[in-house]
């Protein structure tokens, strides 16, 4: 362990923990919308980062526009990006994926594509720099050993919020029992009249806006950047794999738990450390239980 | 047939007309003065700038800076009596694609001169290219690699100190007016490795320790959990960070931090292209930065100073003159303009007609041995030292005060001056 003479343990492990909270719920609600669309669309879409990166720049081309209070501009960001990223999403599922049938093979090569157009048409529009978003409110909680951002711990919290609304609606609305019958078994679906086409096409707008809403309620405290889409692409995927694909419960689980690790072996040790011991685990995953700790066997 | 004959008889009236019309566009600003040279075919310079990537900020400003010199040189009579073109591309701030885009520029442009590059991990890579290639490599980067002889002949550093000569001239300040444990956060690639290395000598040598070594990767976009190794003993954190995430670094170091903070020594890379004015980063007042060129137009600001601002577009407080939310990159890219006029003189030495006379050109540069703080040189007088290809000048400590930086100390040339540690590049084979 590195030489950490300014905290003592206990307020250090607090801050280590602190800090994989918050990466955490970003985490949750990202790797989510992966697991949505896995789940029920079986096609693994690998421009998710992507739909990541344009809730952030879209945050802050929102919140530019609105002068003064910047809680306005950001709760309006709060709605309008997830908005305007779905209906990309929406599109690109139109345009693109059910013209493949969702055949698995072509849709990751459709979606890589998908990343680089977006990535691009971003660099060109937006540019190259890093933009800040400012925080709809700013206050710093002092603990006894450290001061923290007040807002990251509002993130955790929003976070676990719109967890509760997912959970809701695939819960208790037609809406989530459709998307359910849909990924238990769609033919059988079709042929009670879900119309499959339609569900595929809001499952995927929905797994695009639960990035962007992680985006924009991370973004005053990262800046909008156009590459900013591939770290959580990654961890998603790591979250994805190690929860099970398709499991959303096993989804949540495992992005607490590599975030929670991640944050606390970044403090303690390396960040670097902390990506290696998340990919240790994927690839452990995948030699002894290739479902995932949460998933279940393909039938 | 008739055309013909009449063509051919060209009265005196006409042929003085055409003489008139000619003696008065070679009278005409910016067409005239060529019209000496041997040949008018433009003098051709290659610019790969850091447009997109990591470095996109500094890549932006680097253009305008050289958009405005050329201009400027062009409109006084370009070199030698023919233009400069300036040939500007896009090198990601990536290694590979910046030997790539050498490459481009000496087959496909096939330029007199590259220079403008910034990032030491991409210099690294194009460095060794350019020296295979026989095209001069002027770059305005700030690494110490130049200097330790770790490159060729056609490689040079002209228009800003390196890092080992910056922190050695600061140290004796720091440990004197800030104190001498010192933990140093940087970021984990060739640059930050220099100051990580000539700093903890430098502070060593002034009887400082180190407490705490805090490499961060430059691509890094979340800080805060690298603070909690500051040890709690260290009196003076020495910060230098790069890439897009800046200002959320001096942002989380603020939250980490609060009132109880030890005192901060900032190379301004943690804030360069960042409004000091911009939300929490208040707590950096009574904070010190290096600048090699200060942000804010000091009391006492130079002619030279005044008109290098009014030239590439920056107002007083170091923002775009079109928008004073667009900070520049002012403490480096005054480094671009110096050695922009290094080519000129260097090629007006040698009379420089095309890439035949490279080598007189190389020879010419590595004559050079100093530079007054002039029109040419705004940030202040240089001394050259042509074994090394490596410029040393002066460097500003300023302090944050009412959101404005102060200078508050100014280094003497001979502070940063230290051993030759590589080879003499001069008897390297041309």
């Amino acid at each position: 362990m590195r030489r950490h003479a300014s905290l003592d343990f206990g307020p250090f492990l607090f801050l280590a923990t602190l800090e994989g909270l918050v990466q955490a719920a970003v985490l949750t609600l990202t790797a989510l919308g992966l697991s949505l669309v896995f789940g029920v669309m079986r096609v693994v879409n690998v421009a998710h980062g992507e739909f990541f990166m344009l809730g952030a720049v879209l945050a802050w081309w929102v919140s530019s526009l609105v002068a003064g209070s910047p809680a306005l501009g950001f709760l309006l960001a709060l709605v309008a990006s997830p908005l305007v990223v779905g209906a990309i999403a929406l599109a690109s599922e139109r345009l693109i994926l059910r013209r493949l049938n969702y055949h698995p093979e072509s849709t990751i090569v459709a979606t890589i594509g998908l990343l680089y157009i977006i990535q691009q048409t971003t660099l060109i529009l937006y540019g190259p720099d890093a933009r800040s978003v400012e925080a709809p409110f700013y206050f710093r909680v002092e603990f006894p050993d450290f001061g923290y951002s007040g807002y990251k711990l509002v993130v955790i919290a929003a976070s676990a919020l719109l967890l509760l609304g997912t959970w809701f609606v695939m819960r208790r609305t037609r809406l989530g029992l459709v998307m359910r019958a849909t990924q238990y078994d769609s033919e059988t679906a079709q042929a009670f009249g879900i119309p499959v086409g339609r569900v595929y096409a809001q499952v995927f707008a929905l797994g695009a806006m639960l990035a962007a809403v992680a985006a924009v309620l991370v973004v005053p405290i990262q800046q909008a950047h156009y590459l900013m889409g591939l770290d959580p692409l990654l961890l998603s995927f790591i979250v994805v794999i190690i929860g099970g694909l398709g499991s959303l419960g096993g989804t949540v689980l495992a992005a607490v738990l590599i975030g929670l690790s991640d944050g606390i072996l970044s403090v303690f040790f390396s960040p670097t450390l902390a990506k290696i011991v998340s990919t240790l685990l994927v690839a452990l995953v995948l030699v002894f239980r290739p479902e995932g700790l949460f998933g279940k066997r393909a039938r | 047939m008739t055309d013909g004959v009449n063509q051919a008889r060209v009265s005196r009236r006409t042929a003085l007309k055409g003489l008139g019309i000619g003696a008065a566009m070679a009278a005409a600003p910016g067409f005239v003065r060529y019209a000496q040279a041997q040949s008018s075919a433009p003098i051709r310079l290659g610019a790969p700038f850091h447009r997109t990537g990591i470095g996109a900020s500094y890549g932006r400003w680097y253009e305008q800076v050289a958009t405005a010199c050329v201009n400027l040189i062009n409109s006084e009579g370009g070199i030698n009596g023919r233009p400069i073109e300036l040939i500007v591309e896009d090198d990601g701030t990536d290694p590979q694609r910046g030997t790539e885009v050498i490459e481009k520029f000496a087959a496909e442009h096939k330029v007199d001169v590259v220079f403008g590059h910034l990032f030491s991990h991409v210099v690294a890579a194009t460095a060794p290219r350019a020296g295979e290639l026989k095209i001069p490599y002027l770059v305005c980067s700030e690494g110490h690699q130049t200097a330790a002889g770790a490159f060729n002949r056609y490689t040079f550093q002209p228009g800003i100190t390196d890092v080992k000569a910056q922190v050695i001239s600061m140290a004796p300040w720091i440990s004197q007016n800030l104190g001498r444990k010192v933990t140093i956060i940087f970021p984990d690639y060739a640059f930050g490795h220099d100051h990580r290395d000539y700093f903890s000598q430098a502070i060593e040598a002034q009887g400082g320790e180190v407490s705490a070594l805090i490499p961060i990767p430059p691509t890094e976009t979340s800080f805060t959990r690298y603070f909690p190794q500051i040890p709690s003993d260290t009196e003076v954190i020495y910060h230098v960070m790069v890439g897009p995430g800046v200002l959320t670094f001096v942002k989380e170091l603020g939250e980490h931090l609060g009132s109880r903070r030890p005192e901060l020594f900032g190379f301004i890379d943690s804030i360069e292209a960042v409004d000091l004015a911009s939300p929490q980063l208040e707590f950096l007042e009574g904070t010190y930065f290096w600048e090699g060129h200060p942000r804010y137009a000091q009391p006492g600001q130079s002619e030279f100073d005044r008109f290098y601002r009014a030239t590439v577009g920056v107002d007083e407080n170091g923002a775009s003159v079109d928008d004073p939310r667009d900070v520049s990159t002012y403490a480096h890219m005054f480094s671009v303009w110096e050695t922009l006029f290094v080519i000129k003189q260097a090629m007006e030495m040698a009379d420089y007609q095309g890439p035949e006379q490279k080598a007189a050109f190389i020879e010419a540069l590595e004559s050079i041995e100093s530079w007054p703080e002039s029109r040419e040189h705004p940030q202040g007088e240089k001394i050259f030292n042509a074994a090394m290809h490596q410029c040393f000048g002066h460097q500003y400590i300023s302090r944050v005060e009412g959101g404005r930086l102060n200078v508050v100390h100014t280094t003497a040339i001979e502070d940063g001056l230290y051993e030759q540690e590589g080879p003499d590049y001069r008897e390297m084979p041309l």
